[in-house]
């Protein structure tokens, strides 16, 4: 991993720790109600505040993810560094893509 | 006599590590990290649904309340959980002095996880 990969991945996990203890406290408050889709549609739809909030979360672990995806392989597994490469940008731009639509379906929608 | 003159008498010893705590966190984080990165997508593909029509969210979410999803849900809560705190332990060694209580971070992160799975659980239930 590079300097600028180590940066990206610990800046994401520093930016998206305050974001996910929100998100933990979100699972909480609904395990407790039973979730329906219209109470979760009712919260998000149309609400800037949650669809900025959903679409930092994507965007932050899609690039956690996707680094760490690649230092895991690149620790147990001989891939050489172009495999690795390929290995992280198809996770990141899969989860950005999967992300960022099932933010827009529950903000636009 | 020696037959085994000039041969190690023991293997060296190359797993000793293993039985350190730092590297079982360190393991742990892995795991978890991974098994996180591969329960996103299918976590987004749930919520997509909304653009197939609300019924098949609706559809999706109560099948979600037979107790085996439950329970592999309380097992998410717990790795969303330990991969939080263990990452935050993270941030804290590499950006603030060392100090002599990381194993009992790890504890307690673990600890931690634990009873908030097994109160997910209870809640959800």
């Amino acid at each position: 991993m590079n300097v600028r990969l180590y940066v990206l991945q610990r800046a994401s996990a520093a930016f998206m720790a305050p974001l996910l203890l929100i998100h933990l406290g979100v699972i909480f408050y609904a395990s407790s109600r039973g979730l329906s889709a219209a109470d979760i549609l009712a919260r998000t739809r149309g609400s800037l505040l949650w669809g900025t909030f959903y679409a930092a979360i994507v965007v932050a672990a899609a690039t956690h993810a996707a680094i760490g995806v690649r230092v895991i392989a690149s620790e147990w597994t001989r891939w050489r560094d172009d495999a690795l490469q390929a290995l992280m940008w198809a996770c990141g731009l899969l989860l950005v893509a999967l992300g960022l639509t099932a933010v827009a379906a529950v903000v636009l929608a | 006599m020696n037959g085994n003159r000039g041969q190690p008498q023991h293997a060296p010893n190359t797993s000793g590590h293993r039985h350190n705590t730092l590297w079982l966190a360190a393991l742990l984080h892995r795991l978890s990290g991974l098994a996180l990165a591969a329960f996103l997508p299918l976590h987004f593909l749930v919520f997509a649904l909304v653009l197939k029509s609300e019924a098949a969210l609706d559809g999706l979410l109560r099948w979600t309340a037979n107790p085996a999803v439950k329970l592999a849900e309380t097992g998410l809560v717990f790795l969303l959980t330990l991969h939080l705190l263990g990452g935050i332990r993270i941030l804290l060694l590499e950006n603030l002095p060392w100090f002599a209580g990381h194993k009992r971070l790890v504890a307690g992160a673990l600890l931690t996880a634990s009873m908030l799975a097994l109160v997910f659980l209870v809640r959800a239930a």
